[in-house]
């Protein structure tokens, strides 16, 4: 266990460096990262220029929505985000690298590709969260910083967890990799926008099969003091770090599988 | 470097091009289940973003931006139908050759490398039209509805805005991969650079909603020329001479991208240095 420890930090070490070696482009992914939170925060912007409420929620109470999901995204975007890449790695064959090495081949791959540029999109992701926070202003409570706690928390494992099993169906479906986006990158934007906007399908879709709406919607209805939408009482704001464990326990599960059908590129 | 061109005659290059576009057709197609992938992303999206035109219609009273409730999301199937011909991934075909040198073995060949990759894109563009394209068409239809015109006009015209989107995509995609020349590492200018081709383009809101100021910055880009154009010239919401004159304003951003990529790249080669013997 030790010697593993050591080995992920020698690991992970070695990708902070060699990222920050090169100080000017990391500056400018860092700026670059600033411009897409910017950019992605135009489109609630534009909404809310022309209507006050949307799905029942004010700008600010959108925002919060917006910012808790862009946290915990990005940084389980940076964490895990590159096993998008496990199609490449399959064709060409460097996945046997990972397979003969003893250590776990998701911890490899996780490891493998860790920017910190993308901590620019964090950043701005917490400043705009802090001021919907303030501009709305939320009543706090200790259990209410308990809960934002564990949203961020339980919000970045669920995206993680989808990038696993995103990554996970690729060992079936080589050049499908679009298939994994819908709920990857589908489930983050259903995320950015509260769910009582959607169908009822779409709502429960979003909620119980692709757990978006646990991510940022239902705990900000916990911070904000608001009612669920039908189909989605708010006391299922407290249920986000039960969805991450069962998110994991079935991207762990589709993982195993995948490695275990995993047969080699041939050659 | 010298950069050997124009040692093709006009016939010649026009069989080249024709080439390379079936190519580009024929290399694409062998990748069905990519493209019903690609088909299934952009209809799932497609649910989601409708919900949200939906809601801000419906919060607005039913009609904003010229947009009622069908009209809106009619706007945002087609923008999901047209989004895997007009290309909104990551591109890095050409900066990949850049970084590699490969671009070396390019330059020797006797047809412009430009031309060569536009060829090939539109073959691409060309196979995904229908694949990529109907999906969304046939669930949005269902599930939502959509307001198509009833008239042949807009279908023609919209062939032909779409085609130029394509090319404009493309002579936007090729200056952007231009920076591999200068950069190393191309992934900030290019989340950047799809950032704002989604927002700009009219991809995420319409561009009609913009409050002005932002309108104004969208109308000196060429992003509208990408996506909210074809897709009002497709509903009819531009018709009739204005229709032909958002053409020519494509077809005017396509030409002077082209241009721009043309210097571009000639800058960029004068400073390459390939490794290797």
């Amino acid at each position: 266990m030790g010697e593993r420890a050591t080995a992920y930090r020698v690991l992970i070490g070695s990708r902070l460096r060699s990222q920050t070696a090169y100080r000017r482009s990391f500056a400018m992914d860092l700026v670059a990262g600033v411009g897409v939170t910017a950019i992605s925060f135009a489109e609630i912007a534009v909404i809310y220029s022309n209507v006050d409420l949307l799905g029942g929620l004010s700008f600010a109470g959108t925002v919060t929505v917006f910012a808790l999901a862009h946290v915990c995204f990005t940084v389980a975007d940076m964490m895990v985000g590159h096993l998008g890449n496990l199609p490449a790695y399959v064709r060409t064959g460097s996945l046997e690298v990972f397979l003969l090495r003893p250590l776990s081949v998701l911890g490899q791959l996780a490891t493998s590709d860790i920017s910190l540029r993308r901590l620019g999109r964090t950043g701005s992701g917490l400043i705009l969260l802090a001021w919907a926070l303030a501009a709305y202003g939320v009543h706090w409570s200790p259990a209410k910083v308990v809960l934002l706690v564990l949203a961020v928390g339980s919000g970045t494992a669920i995206f993680a967890a989808l990038f696993v099993c995103g990554a996970a169906v690729q060992f079936w479906l080589i050049e499908g990799g679009e298939f994994a986006a819908a709920f990857t990158y589908g489930g983050h934007y259903a995320a950015n926008y509260p769910a009582s906007i959607y169908t009822l399908p779409l709502r429960l879709f979003f909620t119980f099969a692709v757990p978006s709406a646990f991510v940022a919607y239902l705990p900000a209805l916990v911070l904000l003091d608001l009612p669920g939408p039908s189909g989605l009482p708010a006391v299922l704001g407290w249920c986000g770090p039960l969805m991450a464990v069962v998110s994991w326990l079935v991207a762990s599960m589709l993982w195993r599988a995948g490695i275990r059908h995993y047969a080699g590129a041939g050659s | 470097m010298s950069f050997p061109r124009g040692r093709a005659l006009p016939a010649q290059s026009v069989r080249v091009f024709g080439a390379l576009f079936v190519v580009g057709f024929r290399r694409w197609s062998r990748y069905r289940l990519a493209a019903l992938a690609g088909a299934f992303a952009n209809t799932v999206f497609g649910l989601v973003r409708s919900a949200v035109i939906l809601a801000a219609i419906t919060a607005h009273g039913g009609a904003l931006g010229g947009y009622d409730e069908l009209t809106g999301v009619t706007y945002v199937w087609i923008g999901q139908a047209l989004l895997g011909p007009i290309y909104f991934n990551t591109w890095t075909e050409l900066s990949d050759r850049i970084r590699s040198g490969d671009v070396a073995v390019d330059l020797v060949r006797p047809f412009d490398l430009q031309a060569q990759l536009l060829a090939s894109d539109l073959g691409r563009a060309a196979y995904q039209f229908l694949p990529r394209g109907l999906p969304p068409l046939v669930v949005g239809a269902l599930v939502t509805g959509l307001a198509l015109p009833t008239v042949p006009a807009p279908y023609l015209f919209g062939l032909l805005s779409a085609i130029l989107a394509v090319a404009v995509s493309f002579a936007a995609r090729w200056l952007v991969n231009l920076v591999a020349f200068w950069l190393l590492d191309l992934r900030g200018p290019m989340a950047l650079y799809s950032v704002a081709l989604n927002v700009l383009g009219g991809l995420v809101v319409p561009v009609h909603w913009f409050p002005s100021w932002l309108a104004r910055l969208a109308a000196c880009t060429p992003f509208p020329a990408m996506l909210q154009q074809p897709v009002d010239v497709l509903m009819g919401r531009v018709s009739g001479w204005a229709a032909v004159l958002t053409l020519a304003g494509q077809a005017a951003w396509f030409a002077g991208l082209m241009v721009a990529g043309q210097l571009v790249f000639r800058l960029g080669v004068r400073k390459l240095v390939v490794q290797g013997g």
